[in-house]
């Protein structure tokens, strides 16, 4: 038998509730959201916010100081100092987020409750994964995170390991040659890669000019490639090589030991190498059962949540939605419409149609910005891009001077949009 | 209560997923047009080569006649040396009737006068094109809702909830304290000044790609809500 409680309360479960969160009892519902980058943050923030204090959010993130990766590379070429990269939590904990600086070590789903390394439990009625990247292990032959990240560092987690590749490119001896293993499809900040290259040219012009730069690299054709083409010739003429997969980039074996570097059989010594390796969504993602067997996490285009289980939502790089590009912008565009969704599940306030939004830019040398940007709605399939721009070749230096100002006011905007 | 019976009228107003951009086309029955249309002169997909016409992959975005090695027509060539770029749009335009767009076209083929049929062709080859989670600025691979005519969005005009959340795609750039470093201000901006400038970007007689895109997906009422919510901030 249904009285009329019980069919509107299953009338709701139909539109959007899975599990009856504790609003319906008396304590405030949890979320739980790991990660404080551009998702996590942004999402503890707005839920925090937005709730009025209605959720209860606890932000757990390993590092009381966090680094962003976007705008890292400005640092490599001597744009920003180190700090200027670096946020605290102190405002989003005054804004009502309880913040935790530990790292999620374990999730179950059944119980809904997340472990951390240092043991504490802490139960959610919704959890936030944005744990960003992690890389697999194997994917570039010769080396290994454990063993090889301080000779051959990645840096493309921002942090000491930033630091560390802007100290050996400064430390070159005079005409040695850099090299990048650029990451296969898909990883991180699609024109990051080849930014760096621009940064570490430019020190390189400055510091050790006839230094030279190699790049291998298992795609055919990256994002802006026209734009950072056209800016090496300009800018850098006769520095830059870069080996697509046509000519075998993406055939090579790295020797830390030795400092070596084989491309397509051709052994070439080097100085500094930055080996990006192939990545996957951070650990967590997969201890919560929410990966595929590709190592990403399926979410529903219309709100980001996990397709493999409806109390989580999964945010950012972690995420396998479709046509976004694995940014920091996006990231911050899908907090957004999951907190809005978030809040709808659990304190009944609206929910509106899903709006997602990028926009990328890049440094080529002093006061040389470009960009690329998209729209994108969902579809049943995935969330789907409507809309793309791109940065024209040939346009004159005030309109691309305005354009790295526009990136600085973003950077701006975007930290204070997370950080509070 | 009220709570309640307001989430359940709201899910009876939305639907369970609005806001749904609509596919190219049906790419399943593309790849039968293919097959009997296109596959006897083109080849596409994985190891595709010219053949009697050129070899179709990541066609979307490529300048016409830039495929290396293959012989096009001297109309080809120039239509590519004159700005000719594979859109959704050109390519629609050309297989509907190739020499409407090249008039010496060597492409001997009547044109595809279904644009039902058209649109699944092009979801099929767009598949073989750049991907925008590698390439962001690819092509589009679904069509964009018209903000004017979407119901959803018409269903939820003047709510004060939804300029919220509306504004907040605008604040990952325009910070809420007014800073004005690189990117304007629009914080306490008069709502008459925000709806003319607002219009102005949707029809791009402004020139910011970033400003015509987020304009564009717009419709009136979202535009003067945004104005009244950025008018009110302090």
């Amino acid at each position: 038998m249904l009285n009329r409680r019980h069919f509107i309360g299953t009338g709701i479960v139909a539109g959007t509730l899975l599990t009856a969160p504790s609003v319906w009892g008396q304590a405030k519902p949890k979320v739980v959201v790991i990660g404080g980058g551009a998702g996590g943050a942004t999402a503890a923030r707005y839920l925090a916010k937005d709730s009025g204090g209605a959720i209860e959010v606890t932000l757990v993130e390993a590092n009381p100081i966090y680094t962003t990766c976007f705008f890292s590379n400005l640092y490599l070429g001597g744009f920003r100092d180190f700090e200027s990269l670096q946020h605290n939590y102190d405002k989003l904990a005054g804004g009502g987020v309880t913040v935790i600086n530990d790292t999620a070590t374990g999730v179950d789903a059944a119980a809904r409750t997340v472990t951390l390394a240092a043991g504490q439990v802490l139960p959610y009625d919704r959890l936030v994964l944005s744990p960003g990247i992690d890389f697999r292990d194997g994917s570039v032959p010769g080396w290994s995170l454990e063993q090889h990240a301080e000779i051959m560092p990645h840096a493309y987690k921002a942090g000491p390991q930033t630091q560390l590749l802007k100290k050996m490119v400064e430390e070159m001896p005079e005409g040695s040659v850099f090299a990048m293993i650029a990451p296969p499809n898909p990883y991180r900040c699609p024109p990051g890669p080849y930014e760096r290259i621009s940064m570490v040219a430019h020190v390189l012009k400055q510091k050790n000019p006839t230094a030279k730069i190699l790049v291998a690299d298992p795609k055919d054709k990256f994002s802006k490639q026209a734009l950072f083409e056209e800016g090496w010739q300009k800018h850098y003429p006769g520095m830059v090589e870069w080996i697509g997969s046509e000519f075998g980039g993406g055939n090579v074996e790295v020797r830390p030991e030795a400092m070596e570097v084989v491309i397509d059989g051709e052994v070439t010594k080097v100085a500094c190498c930055n080996v990006i390796p192939g990545q996957m969504a951070g650990k967590i993602a997969a201890i919560a059962g929410v990966t595929d067997d590709k190592g990403w996490a399926p979410v529903d285009p219309f709100s980001m949540k996990s397709k493999a289980d409806p109390n989580i939502w999964v945010l950012g790089d972690a995420s396998a939605q479709g046509d976004m590009p694995k940014s920091g912008f996006s990231a911050n565009s899908q907090a957004k419409v999951a907190a809005m969704m978030i809040r709808g599940e659990l304190t009944g306030s609206k929910t509106f149609p899903a709006r997602y939004s990028n926009t990328c830019w890049s440094l080529l040398d002093t006061d040389d910005g470009v960009k690329i940007g998209a729209s994108y709605e969902p579809t049943e399939e995935k969330i789907a891009s409507v809309e793309s721009f791109v940065s024209q070749t040939g346009e004159d230096a005030a309109l691309r001077k305005a354009t790295y100002e526009e990136s600085l006011g973003w950077y701006a905007g975007i930290t204070a949009d997370m950080f509070g | 209560m009220n709570c309640r019976l307001a989430l359940v009228a709201l899910c009876l107003v939305l639907g369970p997923v609005p806001g749904t951009a609509e596919q190219i086309g049906d790419a399943e029955q593309g790849a039968t047009i293919f097959a009997s249309q296109c596959k006897a002169c083109h080849q596409i997909g994985e190891g595709a080569k010219n053949r009697v016409g050129p070899q179709l992959n990541r066609i979307f975005g490529r300048r016409a006649g830039s495929v290396p090695e293959f012989n096009y027509s001297k109309s080809m060539e120039r239509m590519g040396s004159d700005g000719l770029t594979w859109t959704l749009t050109t390519l629609d335009a050309y297989i509907a009737n190739p020499k409407a767009l090249v008039s010496g076209t060597r492409m001997n083929y009547r044109g595809l006068p279904d644009p039902a049929e058209r649109a699944a062709l092009l979801a099929f080859l767009r598949e073989w094109s750049d991907r925008p989670q590698d390439i962001p600025e690819s092509e589009p691979t679904a069509l964009k809702t018209d903000p004017d005519l979407s119901p959803e969005i018409l269903a939820i005009k003047g709510d004060p909830d939804y300029g919220e959340y509306l504004a907040s795609e605008c604040q990952t750039c325009h910070q809420a304290d007014g800073s004005d470093q690189g990117i304007p201000s629009i914080t306490g901006w008069p709502a008459e000044d925000f709806v003319v400038a607002m219009h102005a970007y949707k029809q791009k007689l402004r020139p910011h790609p970033v400003m015509q895109m987020m304009a564009g997906r717009l419709n009136e009422e979202e535009i003067a809500a945004l104005a009244a919510y950025f008018a009110t901030l302090e």
